[in-house]
């Protein structure tokens, strides 16, 4: 809940600067900060976070809890990674709560990207019949701190999946048991399915 | 001004309607600001796009002799064989599309009193700001017969482009059973893995095709970068440290101090004479030329800055920002340069606008690749200490790919150093 409320106060702030101080306040001296920081992760992430290279995933419109969760996991070493978790290290924690206010406000770009339609088709329906009740709409949802899965680059998501599958990475309650109810119906296949119907979406 | 865009505050300041809504009197916006940009490499465009983005109402230009730039950074898989040259290439027409103009022209000379930098096909530009990106020169005449025209047989190919073509033709056209020869530089220079990455990118392509052939690395250092790394790589893929290595590093204590190179008689004369079938002369570096004639270069030969701004020491207002600067500890790699330049961008902004500069920060993440399929990469966070008046490390951020890495995280950091060169070069260039 707490970044609600720093999201309250920036609107605040920012209302505060449409009124008529200048833009030397906190509020624009904070949101230059904001911009600054995540500039850094530009060169990995894209512009703005929004990737075109398909094994970094793009950050743009991630719920900013999630946003924080995922980098004090890396910081903690609790979420494997190659780079990130040497990465994370760097950023304070008030740090991390400014660049999740600047990705959760940039627009997720999907890049076209490679795809089976008919494995997208049956991803379509294990999506509604596993994965919609978390990850709304499709996928393109990031409410309730959902990673956005709907146009995310396929091999992303399949390092994702491995590192979930292999226990490295650790999965909420509920993910686990749909996960291990899809694999027992559908086997690896059904993950392929998944990915190729989140990479379809445009 | 985040939820109120400049453009929106423009139109409304244009049209007088946001002094009547805000109920406070008119300012008058004056000319538009002018930022001179000298060199369209991977810190001057970078630097280019982030003063647009944050301020399009500042007019910029880059002033770049090249229509085309090959990017440096993963160049070394053209010489093993798994990138094509194209894929290096970028143009101008991306940052055209945001405003900025782009002359194709040299600059020869900066006024930092009349504020002008002078071209060399007669026109003159006026600045409020310039920012100087003139990336690396080399130091001809430091190791004894090598010069310009002789980098046209022995290739330094550390500007990619035609050079890069160049090596990687000779190493295709050499007999199995033949000597690459490669002259490391000494400390600083461009790219401090690139020339242990261009040797496992060769033995690559030779344990291929030529898998008689040998590498010979006559360095000038006692140690490298990633040399951990790199040697246990070499392990895996080249019999290294074995009677049948493919790649032997020859250290300067160890006699790898080339100071003499014979282009007839194809011999690099280190301790002994090393006789290469192909030589490749990395040579010891320096600033840019124009970093020279326009007196921005300390007696090293790099260019002194301000490191929380990149603004020139020596002379106000002239920024100097990439491999150019003096920015270590950040090293002079692509990722480097594209973060420096962010926060120059930043500086020259709010300096322009009379506003407070934010607290600059910065990053770097560099790539090796030693065979396809096998990465590793090194990475830090930096932040500027205002007592030292310098860029630092922040604590226990960063550092190597852990010796123990599986093969399989291995194979992840190709994918994502691949990832990162589309992002990092879309970043610059569009």
């Amino acid at each position: 809940m707490k970044y609600r409320l720093h999201g309250l106060y920036l609107l605040f702030m920012s209302g505060s600067l449409f009124i008529g101080t200048l833009p030397s306040s906190v509020g624009a001296a904070e949101t230059a900060t904001a911009s600054m920081l995540s500039n850094t992760c530009a060169g990995c992430h894209g512009t703005n976070g929004s990737s075109v290279g398909p094994a970094s995933p793009s950050i743009a419109g991630i719920s900013n809890d999630y946003f924080i969760e995922t980098m004090q996991a890396y910081k903690k070493g609790e979420r494997p990674a190659t780079i990130m978790t040497r990465i994370a290290k760097g950023y304070s924690d008030e740090e991390i709560k400014l660049m999740a206010g600047f990705f959760s406000k940039q627009k997720f770009v999907r890049y076209e990207q490679k795809f089976d339609s008919k494995q997208a088709k049956v991803g379509k329906k294990l999506h509604k019949k596993y994965c919609n009740k978390c990850h709304e709409d499709s996928g393109r949802s990031a409410e309730d701190d959902a990673g956005i899965l709907a146009g995310q680059w396929a091999p992303y998501l399949h390092y994702t999946m491995d590192d979930f599958n292999n226990g490295s990475r650790e999965m909420e309650k509920k993910m686990k048991k749909k996960l291990k109810q899809l694999r027992k119906a559908e086997g690896d296949k059904g993950i392929d399915a998944l990915i190729h119907f989140y990479a379809s979406q445009k | 001004m985040s939820h109120l865009d400049r453009r929106t505050f423009l139109t409304l300041a244009s049209s007088g309607l946001l002094g009547t809504a805000l109920g406070f009197p008119m300012v008058s916006f004056g000319a538009a600001k002018r930022v001179v940009i000298v060199g369209g490499g991977i810190s001057g465009a970078t630097a280019a796009k982030y003063i647009r983005m944050a301020d399009p109402n500042i007019d910029v230009t880059i002033v770049e002799p090249k229509k085309t730039y090959h990017a440096c950074f993963l160049s070394n898989e053209i010489l093993g064989g798994s990138r094509d040259i194209s894929t290096i290439q970028f143009g101008y027409d991306g940052l055209k599309k945001r405003g900025i103009k782009v002359i194709h022209d040299f600059a020869i000379d900066i006024d930092p009193t009349a504020k002008k930098v002078s071209l060399k096909g007669g026109k003159k530009l006026g600045y409020d700001a310039c920012i100087v990106a003139p990336g690396i020169s080399f130091k001809f005449g430091a190791i004894e017969g090598y010069d310009a025209k002789v980098s046209q047989t022995l290739p330094h190919a550390w500007q990619a482009g035609p050079q890069t073509v160049l090596l990687r033709d000779q190493i295709r056209a050499m007999p199995d059973g033949g000597n690459v020869v490669i002259v490391a530089p000494p400390n600083p220079f461009r790219c401090p893995p690139g020339p242990y990455e261009r040797a496992s990118q060769i033995a690559w392509y030779l344990k291929n095709n030529k898998p008689k052939s040998k590498i010979f690395i006559l360095d000038n250092k006692k140690k490298f970068s990633k040399q951990k790394l790199f040697t246990a790589g070499w392990q895996r893929h080249y019999g290294y440290n074995t009677d049948n290595s493919m790649i032997e590093w020859i250290s300067g204590d160890a006699g790898g101090k080339v100071t003499r190179v014979d282009a007839k008689a194809m011999i690099a004369e280190a301790g002994v004479d090393f006789k290469g079938d192909v030589i490749n002369v990395i040579p010891p570096q320096q600033a840019g030329k124009i970093a020279f004639t326009s007196d921005l270069v300390n007696k090293k030969g790099w260019c002194p800055v301000k490191q929380n701004t990149f603004e020139s020491t020596r002379h106000s207002d002239i920024y100097v920002v990439g491999d150019a600067s003096v920015a270590a500890p950040l090293p002079k790699s692509g990722y480097a340069a594209n973060s420096e330049a962010k926060v120059c961008a930043a500086a020259v902004v709010a300096k322009l606008n009379g506003q407070s500069m934010p607290v600059p920060s910065y990053v770097n993440t560099c790539y090796s690749i030693i065979a396809p399929g096998d990465g590793m990469s090194v990475a830090m966070v930096y932040k500027f200490d205002k007592k030292k008046g310098k860029v630092i490390k922040i604590k226990g951020s960063g550092g190597l790919t852990p010796d123990k890495a599986s093969a399989e995280m291995r194979e992840r950091e190709v994918a994502y150093a691949h990832s990162w060169f589309m992002n990092i070069t879309r970043d610059t260039f569009y």
